[in-house]
């Protein structure tokens, strides 16, 4: 998956139906809110809202977001630990979306969850023995040479020594806990593996060590991966894909070099500059962060339109009007934007910034604008010639705004010629720069 | 965040109507349940009410008098209604003879004494209820006091003196302590109480010789539990990050604890004392007897002797409507301390 | 520098009685030793270093590696809490602006806190009462130290609320921090902890419960207050990319002890110490371009009852065998200057540690 860009050309709808483990459309999960003595329903927290995305034979789909964005939710989901409330889940062409028990009962050994925390997931009364080998049991299977053997053999799989079969977990560090949480999920030996935050709650060094058993463990019996974790360095680390979720949505899901490299969507953008860099040269470099205003919005309910239009330095009424829908602008890269980062403006004859999208702009460093409208010109030029309706349109700014929105943006306008036109909107924000000031 | 946050008097208040609601809902279903459990559950099981009523050798034709005046013979939904209706405006039972009036509210009718409930346990009431919330004062003051200082001298003699004079006070019956001080205060070596209570209207002096006893014994057994939870309450509040900023900011060990730890530590002891004031009330069985207190506990053990059902419906519902009070003002009180209740 | 004591902490200064501390912080020595049923956990165990004001210490190490305790020892909490007969055992010295706050009366050192010295901790919705609204808490933060009433407290209450970021803090000032987000909580928290102008502001892994958008926000506002402020930050952390934005100085604690101590940057270009090398190779970094694999650190964090002897990382370093006569395992390493006020505790030599470090570990990171 680390191909360039260019080569990249399977896009979801070429890849064969065959590659493709688990398909998800249109999946939803709300929680209800009840109150009152007679538990009326007055809401519902929207945890996930609506999610496409298909999860490739061999391959490893990151899941990266913000807390309570729905990434967990998702993970129960696509295991089926939770029913949907809405769309649909198919595993390996087979709709699994209401299953009931008995009809998971079989999937369950094809699809297998690791989770957070080595401490609660492992039961302190039952030995290693007991609960690696428990899926076994639970499956009614009887491996080669006993479940004995087959204990110890995955306990040396996962870096354990398999005479410590009769030990209990407190006997045990995170790091090996975590390793025992592995060994039990590959028991039966699945086809998915979804890990929701497999390392996040272990030492930095022993994070490494994880990460790299579930790497070897990928290459030795070709598993797929979902990963879902807060930490974007990890994710990179991990992913051949990422799918960045906000609010119960995902606004991007890219090849992970396309993601890093030129991220489509602000949101992935900002996320991915808030990262802190272990390197004491970029506290200098501070001007590349974009600071988010504000907190995330309530899942209860989300803002209308696209959901992130609260929070958006580039937003403008379309975003609060029309939700953005998930779209592949490039082989490899879907996001839900009108107004993308480092790509062609999808709605460029709307120009005029919401009042939030300018206190927004406030936190956000003018070189980041600046380049941000430079790139956009520039991908617009190489994309599109000749979207005449759209420059038409970036013409006819409103006389209120563009008095001190319109004039800098000569400088973008002159290198890129015609094109610039197609990236009016990020050039409304490098009007901010004298302001600021 | 984003969900308006109400605070102050308002919130508490809307807080409190919902209790209410709530506990009235609550108090329809209850009287109906008790109500069915004494008066339909003996008929499926055979036992037939009116001969209970009365005697054994009760001809057929007075047997079919009471029937008619209790209305045992309606169907069972007039019967709860007519109960109902009894409580809030007052009831006549007629035929078989004569008339009774049953004035609001009534619980219903003895069968042995031949009267209207309610008087007799308006009488029985206030002893009970000055037991239980004098002996609710003593063992409040005495577990709370005895727990907090355990748990700021863990492991010292104190410590361990304190929790083994309160497993006894756990283990020890109240009959055995309750005849042990009257052997030794007021029959024995020390004369120094009453034994015989009186009403506090008559004889101030007298109903408090006679009730220090009860509450001492009575409020010994509870303090030993409430010394238990708030010292465990208190060890693990202590070890709170709260209470490690409040350090912080360099307030004195005195005032974090009295501010900081302290409130938080209420929070489950109200709520046992809510629970525990009402059973009391309901009738502190033992203790009433043992130190023959005429209250609803010694009331409902004759009843229970004599099978005098609604005498025993009556006590019921009391006690449900005392445990349902308490619960409600300690969850206002639990509104008041903790602020995220008024959210929920 | 080649006076190193025998307890080999002290970090370029003699170790002999010298009250003449010229930092403004001077940790010397410092030892804070817990007993319990199984043995004594020894949390920290000689340690040593100074501070400036205006200046950012990070404290980086693993869970375990002593880097909390030394805030709580340095507040003179770290025994707070403890009711049992069991106390923690404190030794070293701890000077504070001219004071040694080991020997020095603890009422003072309590009038101190908060005042002198504040704190930021990790999870700020358990560090804040629950059921005192923010205002009530930092007014009380405010006059436990200055004598106001209660309006002049909550008008700086609200001002503080107001510095931080805190959208319509007069309102906001009445409510309870369940109704606040967790970036608002610790903005409340820094709010509360800035309230009396500390001259010191230890931070223990302030931005580890929040959201990396949330965490940004939050190192942001602390580089600014203390710019503002002026005070002298330590901040505590196992989160490099935390240290790195923030940080003049770098100590890397390694079961209970400083292992390598130095300006930030020379501790990320020219760490000399194989358990910095570690946590660097650990870390997945954005800012590179993707690594084939990460270089984990073998085995796990040691005991703190059960420290290895010798050099405390030696079970897990890939080095351990190349000093002679297994010194590793039986001398513990004293800290040694590898650079200009950079030290490091390893017994390999100097030019051992730069050449592995060249040729092996940097060309991979």
């Amino acid at each position: 998956m680390s191909e360039n860009p260019k080569d990249t050309a399977v896009t979801t709808a070429d890849a064969a139906d065959g590659d493709i483990l688990l398909k998800v459309t249109g999946l939803q999960k709300h929680f209800p809110i009840k109150k009152g003595l007679l538990q009326r329903q007055v809401g519902a927290v929207h945890a996930v809202d609506g999610l496409d995305f298909e999860v490739r034979k061999g391959e490893t789909l990151g899941v990266v977001g913000e807390s309570g964005c729905g990434k967990s939710t998702m993970g129960r989901l696509i295991t089926r630990l939770l029913e949907p409330t809405g769309g649909k889940v198919e595993f390996e062409g087979k709709d699994i979306t209401h299953l009931g028990v008995a009809g998971m009962r079989p999937l369950r050994r094809d699809v297998q969850m690791i989770f957070q925390d080595p401490y609660s997931s492992l039961n302190p009364r039952h030995t290693i023995g007991t609960i690696v080998g428990a899926p076994f049991k639970l499956q009614g299977v009887t491996p080669e040479g006993g479940i004995k053997k087959e204990v110890q053999r995955l306990l040396s799989v996962v870096g354990l020594n398999p005479e410590h079969y009769n030990r209990y977990p407190h006997e045990f560090s995170g790091g090996q806990r975590q390793r025992i949480g592995i060994a039990r999920a590959l028991a039966l030996s699945p086809k998915l593996v979804v890990a929701d935050e497999p390392v996040s709650a272990l030492d930095v060094s022993i994070q490494a060590q994880v990460v790299n058993l579930l790497d070897d463990l990928q290459q030795e019996l070709g598993l797929t991966y979902v990963i879902i974790a807060h930490d974007l360095s990890v994710v990179r680390h991990v992913s051949d894909r990422i799918a960045v979720m906000y609010l119960g949505k995902i606004v991007e899901l890219a090849d992970r070099d396309l993601l890093y490299t030129s991220p489509m969507h602000p949101y992935t953008k900002a996320l991915m500059s808030a990262v802190p860099i272990p390197d004491p040269a970029r506290k200098s470099a501070k001007s590349e962060r974009i600071l988010l205003k504000g907190d995330v919005p309530s899942p209860i309910s989300p803002p209308s339109g696209c959901r992130f239009h609260t929070r958006c330095w580039k937003a403008t009424e379309i975003c609060k009007t029309t939700e953005p829908p998930l779209l592949e602008l490039r082989p490899g890269q879907r996001v839900a934007c009108h107004h993308p980062e480092n790509f062609e403006d999808q709605q460029p004859q709307d120009t005029v910034l919401l009042s939030d999208a300018k206190a927004a702009a406030e936190l956000v460093a003018d070189e980041v604008l600046a380049e941000s409208a430079e790139t956009s010109a520039a991908v617009a030029e190489a994309v599109g010639k000749g979207d005449g309706a759209a420059s038409g349109a970036t013409a006819k700014e409103p006389a209120g705004e563009s008095a001190e929105e319109s004039e800098p943006a000569e400088a973008t306008a002159e290198e890129s010629g015609a094109a610039s036109d197609e990236s009016g909107e990020p050039e409304t924000q490098a009007e901010d720069t004298p302001k600021k000031k | 965040m984003a969900r308006g946050p109400r605070r102050g008097p308002r919130a508490v208040l809307a807080y409190l109507i919902r209790r209410l609601f709530a506990a009235a809902v609550m108090l329809v279903v209850i009287i109906t349940v008790v109500f069915s459990i004494f008066f339909i559950v003996p008929k499926w099981a055979g036992v037939d009410i009116a001969l209970s009523f009365v005697g054994k050798q009760a001809d057929p034709a007075a047997v079919e008098g009471v029937r008619q005046k209790l209305g045992l013979g309606d169907p069972v939904y007039v019967q709860v209604w007519h109960f109902f209706k009894g409580l809030f405006v007052g009831r006549t039972y007629t035929g078989g003879g004569d008339t009774i009036n049953c004035s609001a509210p009534c619980f219903g009718y003895s069968f042995r004494s031949e009267q209207a409930i309610w008087p007799v346990l308006k009488d029985r009431f206030p002893v009970t209820l000055g037991l239980a919330l004098g002996a609710a004062l003593l063992w409040l003051i005495m577990g709370v006091s005895a727990g907090v200082l355990s748990a700021l001298k863990r492991g010292s003699l104190w410590d361990r003196g304190a929790m083994v004079v309160a497993l006894a006070g756990v283990s020890l019956p109240i009959y055995f302590t309750g005849m042990l001080s009257l052997a030794i205060f007021v029959y024995g070596p020390l004369k120094w109480f009453e034994s015989d209570y009186a009403p506090f209207a008559d004889d101030p002096a007298q109903w408090f010789s006679a009730m220090i006893l009860p509450w001492v014994t009575l409020a010994f057994l509870y303090a030993a539990m409430y010394a238990r939870i708030t010292r465990a309450t208190m060890m693990e509040i202590l070890g709170e990050d709260y209470i490690r900023t409040a350090r912080a900011k360099g307030l004195r060990e005195g005032v974090v604890i009295r501010k900081h730890a302290m409130r938080s530590t209420m929070t489950p002891i109200l709520t046992m004392l809510g629970m525990d004031l009402g059973a009391l009330i309901g009738g502190a069985i033992l203790t009433e007897s043992t130190f023959n207190l005429p209250g609803l506990g010694r009331e409902v053990l004759l009843a229970i002797r004599n099978q005098d059902l609604p005498v025993i419906v009556g006590v019921t519902l009391i006690t449900s409507l005392a445990v349902l009070f308490a619960n409600l003002v300690v969850d206002i009180l639990y509104a008041v301390i903790d602020p995220r209740v008024r959210l929920a | 520098m080649t006076e190193l004591s025998k307890s080999g902490a002290a970090v370029g200064e003699p170790t002999a009685a010298s009250p003449a501390p010229t930092a403004f912080l001077e940790v010397r020595d410092l030892k804070v030793h817990f007993p319990t049923d199984d043995g004594l956990v020894k949390s920290v165990d000689g340690l040593s270093f100074q501070l400036e004001k205006g200046k950012t210490l990070g404290i980086v190490g693993e869970s375990g590696s002593g880097k909390s305790v030394t805030s709580l020892g340095i507040m003179g909490l770290h025994t707070a809490g403890q009711y049992g007969k069991r106390k923690a055992q404190i030794s070293g010295e701890i000077w504070l602006d001219g004071t040694e706050l080991l020997s020095a009366d603890p009422d003072h050192v309590r009038k101190l806190r908060g005042r002198q010295m504040a704190m930021i901790f990790q999870d700020p919705l358990s560090a804040l009462h629950p059921y005192y609204t923010i205002g009530q808490q930092i007014v009380e933060a405010y006059r436990i130290h200055h004598d106001v009433d209660k309006k002049t407290a909550r008008r700086r209450a609200v001002e503080m609320l107001d510095r931080v970021g805190i959208p319509q803090p007069d309102k906001r000032v009445d409510n309870y921090p369940h109704e606040f987000s967790g970036g608002m909580r610790q903005r409340a928290m820094i709010a509360m902890s800035l309230v009396n102008n500390p001259e010191l502001l230890i931070a223990d892994e302030p931005t580890t419960a929040l959201d990396v958008t949330v965490q940004a926000q939050i190192l942001d506002l602390i580089r600014d207050l203390q710019k503002e402020f002026g005070s002298a930050v330590i901040i505590i952390t196992h989160d490099l990319g935390v240290v790195a934005e923030l940080a003049d100085d770098l100590l890397v604690m390694y079961g209970g002890r400083c292992v390598e101590r130095g300006p930030a940057d020379k501790v990320f270009y020219e760490p000399r110490h194989p358990y910095t090398w570690g946590l660097l190779g650990s870390m997945p970094r954005l800012d590179r371009e993707q690594q084939e694999r990460l270089i984990p650190v073998k085995g796990s964090p040691p005991s703190l009852i059960n420290v290895p002897s010798g050099c405390a990382f030696n079970p897990r370093c890939p080095y351990a065998d190349i000093p002679k006569d297994n010194v590793t395992r039986t001398v513990r390493p004293e800290l040694a200057e590898v650079g200009s006020k950079h030290w490091a505790a390893c017994h390999m030599t100097r030019e051992q540690r730069e050449r592995i470090w060249a040729e092996e570990i940097a060309p991979k990171l």
